[in-house]
């Protein structure tokens, strides 16, 4: 039985040193592993269970979003009338949705037309189809960004997933979108290639460069609440405000989450008290 | 609960009225008020109710999720935004049941390796054990198809990775693949099927659930001593005692279960299934759920041809093995003692055999490269030597401790003696040859 031991403490320190192994530097002009810089993580208002969201950030967010990313980038999946939750009343919707043109039809002679939007409507796509999206764009269709913030998500590798669960951490998409972002502008290490048409950004997921210029510049958008005109604030309010489009419903959540935990720790509490009793005289 | 043994009498006189004519009252205060359970079960055999439960959570949000579902491969990742965002707690309904499966996923392996510690597939539940694989093998089935059903890109490519294992079995292999993708490719017939039986197959595990229980009720309970029941001492009545443990447990689960559902849903999901599926664009690496790692990193751990088999066919005979070596596990274990407790060696290896089913599915979230290979090759052997090899040896050479004559006094030694042997799931391996 010893000799067993023994051969499982060998094999133990032959994993461990292959784990060693596959730890092994990488190249930095040519790296395998992409992003090659983590997300930076920020702190955000909807983070943790009473998180929730800053109406103010999320409307800058849109406006971010409205001025420029709607230029490239669809968010078919959102209407207008869920606004509601950055804080707008109805009429603001209204007249929010009615400065869009929808194209509808066909009406009752058989004809398409245009229309202004209505509370009910989607955020109109900036491109017909996706091939026109990818034709204008050098071959890549934009992303819709109706769920970018909770589609984009860089591994959190060992052990981190685990303290993950402890500190609720869920903010892996907007951190991302910050991160990328704000990543332009670096020079990429000596002797990178980087592809014709795409720009070096060390914190794109799926390889050196992407297709997107850098979208973003200071003063760019006009805040009339006094916030910072930057490139990195305006990174936080559009990662802010696309993950309220993800994800509308995450004050809910977290309100109803609340309840819930509190009754079960409740009714927890009593059952357990109920099942020493009922147990009090049975030795088990 | 055999038939003789009832306990059972009706008091008012509607209850007289059915028990004479259909005596469900009867089989309900027989199967779960006076059925006699083992007086040292530990919160370990609390799992069945959680899974019960959990099985009809996932049935009742499932039915009202699939009244807003579309299958068509056009519609059903926005049917699934609609939900999300417009049906009244359509996030709650599908967070629910996304989340649900993951935890139906815990507690159903926190009870095979509850069985596989205490023994519990031993004679005469043998049959009750095969039934539980049974369950587990349709469980993987159904999540497999359900996860295939918003139609994202992790949907759309693990369905067209795991039903392509079927084409390396010889012969029938691509027939096979082709009736279950009702195509050559993973398209709208794919997910139309995989929507019906997705639906089908609960009711399918509800079924052998019954004969799960059924079993269960005529050889009665194992328990940690693993020593079967000899008196009435032995025993205390289901309900109230097993009942409001259960309900504790149950409560204690749900409580884990509501923590990700409402504060990480998308914690054990993958960020690209909220992309919409793209046959023409093929994610950087392809993970399916986390339940099924360990055997995918066996899949993936066979990358060398074995005579005629080659490495596609031997990952997937090795992975479909995987699974094969739980029904044969009642007829590989030698040993007379049924409970880890008494078996210091077993115990010990039963502990490596955990450490490694996770270091496997690890491995199987990890790229198929470099020294994943090996360390997964590695896991992979000891997977199997632990079946093949510990169990059936270690039965024949272990010499076990000393067992308690009854399940009543090896209760009242640990009431006497403190801390005992019977601290079961949580005590740590015990290395004394």
């Amino acid at each position: 039985m010893k000799k067993i031991l023994t051969s499982l403490a060998l094999l133990g320190l032959v994993v461990a040193g292959t784990a060693a192994i596959a730890a092994e530097e990488q190249n930095p002009a040519a790296p395998t592993h992409f992003p090659i810089n983590e997300p930076k993580e920020m702190s955000w208002s909807f983070a943790g269970p009473f998180g929730t969201y800053d109406k103010a950030q999320l409307q800058r967010g849109l406006k971010v979003y409205k001025e420029v990313c709607s230029a490239c980038h669809s968010m078919n999946l959102v209407a207008f009338r869920t606004l509601e939750g950055l804080g707008y009343s109805e009429a603001q919707i209204k007249t929010l949705a009615a400065g869009y043109t929808i194209h509808d039809g066909p009406n009752d002679a058989g004809d398409m037309f245009d229309r202004p939007g209505k509370p009910s409507d989607h955020f109109p796509a900036p491109f017909p189809n996706e091939q026109a999206a990818a034709a204008a764009n050098g071959g890549a269709a934009p992303p819709d960004m109706s769920l970018l913030a909770k589609a984009r998500g860089v591994e959190r590798g060992f052990p981190r997933f685990i303290f993950d669960i402890f500190t609720q951490y869920a903010q892996g998409g907007p951190d991302y979108i910050h991160s990328l972002l704000t990543g332009y502008d670096q020079t990429p290490p000596a002797g990178m290639v980087i592809p014709e048409g795409t720009h070096y950004n060390p914190y794109f997921l799926s390889g050196v460069s992407l297709k997107m210029p850098k979208p973003l510049s200071d003063g760019q958008v006009t805040y009339d609440d006094g916030s910072p005109q930057t490139v990195d604030q305006y990174a936080r309010d559009v990662a802010a405000f696309l993950m309220f489009a993800a994800e509308p419903h995450l004050e809910e959540r977290k309100k109803t989450g609340f309840r819930v935990m509190v009754f079960l720790l409740l009714f927890g509490a009593l059952v357990y008290m109920t099942k020493r009793r009922v147990w009090a005289d049975v030795a088990h | 609960m055999s038939e003789g043994h009832s306990t059972y009498t009706p008091k008012t006189g509607i209850e007289r009225w059915f028990d004479a004519r259909m005596p469900l009252p009867r089989l309900i205060y027989d199967s779960f008020v006076a059925y006699p359970v083992p007086r040292n079960l530990n919160y370990m055999w609390t799992f069945g109710g959680i899974l019960s439960i959990m099985l009809v959570a996932q049935i009742l949000t499932g039915i009202v999720l699939a009244m807003h579902y579309t299958s068509d491969t056009n519609l059903a990742f926005d049917s699934v935004e609609k939900i999300m965002r417009d049906v009244n707690s359509g996030w709650l309904l599908r967070y629910l049941h996304s989340n649900g499966a993951s935890f139906f996923f815990v507690a159903v392996y926190i009870h095979i390796f509850r069985g596989l510690f205490y023994g519990s597939y031993k004679a005469p539940r043998e049959l009750l054990w095969i039934l539980g694989c049974i369950i587990y093998l349709l469980m993987m089935a159904t999540g497999f198809m359900g996860y295939v059903l918003p139609w994202g890109q992790m949907s759309f490519w693990g369905a067209t990775v795991i039903t392509g294992f079927f084409s390396a079995i010889p012969l029938v292999g691509n027939w096979i693949q082709q009736l279950l993708l009702g195509g050559f490719a993973v398209d709208n017939p794919t997910l139309n099927r995989f929507f019906a039986l997705h639906y089908l197959l609960p009711f399918m595990i509800a079924g052998v659930v019954v004969l799960h229980i059924w079993a269960l009720h005529v050889v009665g309970q194992s328990n940690p001593t693993g020593i079967e029941v000899k008196s009435k001492t032995d025993t205390v009545a289901f309900t109230p005692y097993a009942t409001i443990k259960d309900a504790f447990g149950m409560i204690v689960f749900l409580f884990v279960f509501a923590y990700f559902v409402f504060y990480l849903p998308n914690y054990l999901g993958h960020p690209d299934n909220y992309t919409v599926a793209n046959p023409l664009k093929t994610p950087a690496h392809i993970v399916p759920e986390w339940y099924f790692l360990p055997f995918y990193a066996i899949l993936r751990a066979i990358t060398f041809n074995i005579g005629p088999i080659n490495s596609k066919l031997g990952g997937v005979l090795c992975m479909f093995g995987a699974i094969a070596m739980l029904f044969l596990v009642p007829w590989l274990d030698t040993s007379k003692v049924r409970s880890a407790v008494y078996r210091p060696w077993y115990k010990l290896f039963f502990w490596l055999f955990v450490a490694d089913a996770i270091l496997l599915g690890w491995l199987g979230s990890q790229p198929a490269e470099g020294s994943y290979v090996f360390m997964a090759q590695m896991a992979t052997l000891f997977y199997f030597a632990f079946f093949l090899v510990v169990m059936p040896v270690l039965g024949l050479i272990e010499t076990p401790r000393r067992l308690p004559n009854s399940i009543t006094e090896a209760v009242l030694e640990k009431k006497k003696g403190g801390s005992g042997h019977l601290a079961g799931m949580t005590a740590a391996p015990d290395t004394k040859g």
